[in-house]
């Protein structure tokens, strides 16, 4: 439950500093930051508002809840939000809740140009971008070295060796993995409705076998780092970050990367449509974006940034683990989500609903 | 006071419930219902169909998600009364004084932490590395852990602590205004326990039996963290589809429709156990 003591500290912050700036002054400028959990530490947010009297109102979200709350507004309540690469064009043409990113305000030269380039193909709608990197990093297996040998790909977690002993989300990323661990390319056929759909139906197939295999679902961050700790899970298909966590806690636990590749995220920038303090949110990205504000994100949330420069600044540890998880033949593998069109996530959500109700 | 300054200051006594009423509570289930007739495209596009509720019935996973949920509450519910009863006798007819109000105590206290401390609470005693496992193991009744969580029962187990306070209060209410001479009679007559238990007990306590029944009933039927958090894999629950409707899938509109389906599908539920058991809601909640 860190999440929830981080967003009450937060809130009892943020009422605090609206109590101060009201008796104050009537002119300090808010930023409300809508973003992952680790990727605004409190001492970076400490540094930007002492450094530009900007006070940072800070809510944990996730890609799903991100797009919820700024849907139902139309775009307005955020200043500034940080969704995935792949969740911003089909989420704008469907809803229109962002607007584009004015780069000649970006200090570009900061960051990594290849991922920067990335990120602004696969946010582009009608010539004009919606999206800044800022973190990436990959989902993966997360094994106990007892069942190394075992679990190298997805599809090994169905293995009657690791039988009660699994566990992965029930969600998109979970189809992606599994659909390439089988040897197929959903990416290659995110265009080909009728295609993918015979991709999902295979995988469905899988999930549904592999249900027996399953201990619980993961639902959040917290609940799986404790199913693996308690050793009550020993395989599971989870984030990179989380992986290195485990393993700075106990050397047995590592974060491989499946031989199928692991899938890589870009979370980036992105201004909400109804955004009312821009300034601010170009100010936000430009400071911690430099390499050594970036590396303490870094170093606080396990993620590494698109930041140039900022890997010299990012703790040993870190930088061995990401090492140990990822040869170079590994990074070449990593398979980058591309954008998500319109209309495909409810596919993906019937074949899940089917997943959780079959028996 | 003439009646015009009366009908003036009723209107502002009212004024706040009426506005609880229509803003927070007709006006949102109003929004929902026309959400729910929308078929989304796009966001400058608008069409009406019903294509939600034909999902509803052709998705044989809603559906069956649907009678689960119904057919576990149900469960729930009966199991609730069985534990609720003894306790509220036992409250109402034979503690008397301080230990009374300690009793009433104690169903009350495990309600000061929210729902979520709760469920965590027994997470922690039935998971593999958790309490209950590692005492059967001292005991020498089990070789390795045993897993209890993520099962149907543990479930049930968790869904009964929630609803309990609600079904012993209004039990210990009815009961407590039942005149002891009814029982004695029923003895003198010549009835044993069960017959004074079911010819006189329940029928004088059935408004209390029947109000706690649909409280706890429609919590259950509503609750949401302790099915997900300690079913697990198997944890198919309709508040469950209805959140991933709307935050995970941002389908506003599947999960609009599913909600009115809800709301409609349990009050008909808990219009048919009136009906079953001869009770009126004016009686029930009087």
């Amino acid at each position: 439950m860190g999440s929830r003591t981080a967003r009450t500290s937060a809130l009892l912050g943020s009422t605090f500093l609206a109590a101060v700036t009201f008796s104050g002054s009537l002119l300090a400028e808010e930023l409300r930051l809508i973003t992952w959990g680790g990727y605004a530490p409190d001492d970076v947010v400490a540094q930007f508002e002492e450094e530009t009297g900007i006070d940072v109102k800070v809510t944990l979200s996730n890609n799903e809840d991100m797009i919820s709350k700024l849907r139902a507004t139309g775009g307005a309540g955020f200043d500034l939000a940080q969704p995935s690469q792949d969740r911003i064009i089909g989420v704008q043409r469907q809803f229109n809740i962002y607007k584009p990113i004015d780069f000649s305000r970006i200090n570009t030269d900061q960051l990594q140009p290849s991922m920067v380039k990335a990120t602004q193909d696969s946010t582009e709608l009608d010539g004009k971008y919606y999206g800044v990197p800022s973190v990436w990093g990959t989902s993966g297996l997360i094994v106990h070295s007892s069942v190394a040998d075992t679990v190298t790909d997805y599809t090994d977690l169905c293995d009657p060796a690791v039988a009660g002993k699994v566990s992965y989300r029930l969600k998109r990323p979970t189809l992606i993995g599994f659909a390439f661990a089988m040897g197929m390319d959903p990416f290659a056929a995110y265009n080909d409705r009728d295609e993918y759909e015979s991709i999902l139906a295979k995988v469905e197939g899988k999930l549904i076998d592999c249900k027996s295999n399953v201990k619980t679902y993961w639902t959040g961050g917290d609940q799986l780092l404790a199913l693996l700790r308690t050793g009550e899970v020993t395989a599971a298909m989870a984030w990179d970050a989380g992986g290195w966590k485990l393993n700075a806690e106990n050397p047995e636990i590592r974060f491989v990367a499946p031989d199928s590749g692991a899938l890589g995220w870009i979370d980036t920038f992105a201004i909400p449509r109804r955004s009312e303090n821009e300034d601010a949110a170009y100010k936000w990205i430009n400071f911690v974006m430099q390499p050594e504000i970036a590396a303490r994100i870094t170093n606080a949330s396990g993620n590494f940034t698109a930041s140039k420069g900022a890997d010299e600044f990012v703790r040993a540890e870190l930088r061995d683990a990401y090492r140990a998880s990822f040869s170079d033949q590994a990074i070449n593998n990593i398979k980058w989500y591309p954008p998500v069109p319109p209309g495909l996530e409810t596919l993906e959500g019937q074949v899940l609903d089917r997943v959780q109700a079959a028996n | 006071m003439n009646s015009g300054a009366a009908r003036l200051s009723l209107w502002l006594l009212l004024t706040p419930f009426l506005l609880w009423i229509v803003l927070l509570v007709l006006v949102p289930h109003l929004q929902m219902l026309r959400v729910s007739f929308q078929v989304r495209e796009s966001w400058d596009t608008l069409a009406w169909g019903l294509e939600q509720y034909q999902n509803f019935f052709t998705e044989s996973y809603y559906w069956r998600t649907f009678v689960r949920t119904g057919v576990m509450s149900l469960f729930t519910t009966f199991l609730t009364l069985l534990i609720a009863f003894p306790v509220a006798w036992y409250i109402a007819r034979l503690a008397r004084g301080r230990a009374r109000g300690l009793l009433f105590l104690a169903c009350l206290i495990p309600f000061w932490a929210s729902e979520l401390v709760r469920t965590y609470g027994w997470m922690i005693l039935l998971r593999e590395s958790g309490l209950f496992s590692s005492w059967l193991q001292a005991l020498g009744w089990a070789d390795g852990p045993v897993e209890m969580l993520y099962n149907d029962v543990a479930v049930i187990i968790g869904l009964v602590y929630n609803g309990l306070l609600f079904m012993v209060v209004p039990l210990v209410t009815t009961l407590d205004g039942m005149d002891e001479n009814l029982v004695e009679a029923g003895y003198d007559l010549g009835g044993n326990h069960l017959t004074v238990l079911r010819e006189v007990v329940v029928p004088w306590a059935m408004p209390g039996i029947v109000s706690g029944c649909i409280v706890v009933f429609m919590l259950t039927l509503g609750s949401y963290l302790t099915p997900i958090l300690m079913g697990g894999k198997d944890s198919a629950w309709f508040t469950g589809q209805i959140f991933t409707q709307f935050i995970t899938r941002f389908n506003w509109e599947q999960g609009a429709a599913l909600g009115v389906l809800l709301l409609v599908l349990s009050s008909l539920m808990v219009w048919l156990g009136l009906k079953l058991s001869g009770q009126s809601l004016r009686k029930v909640m009087g």
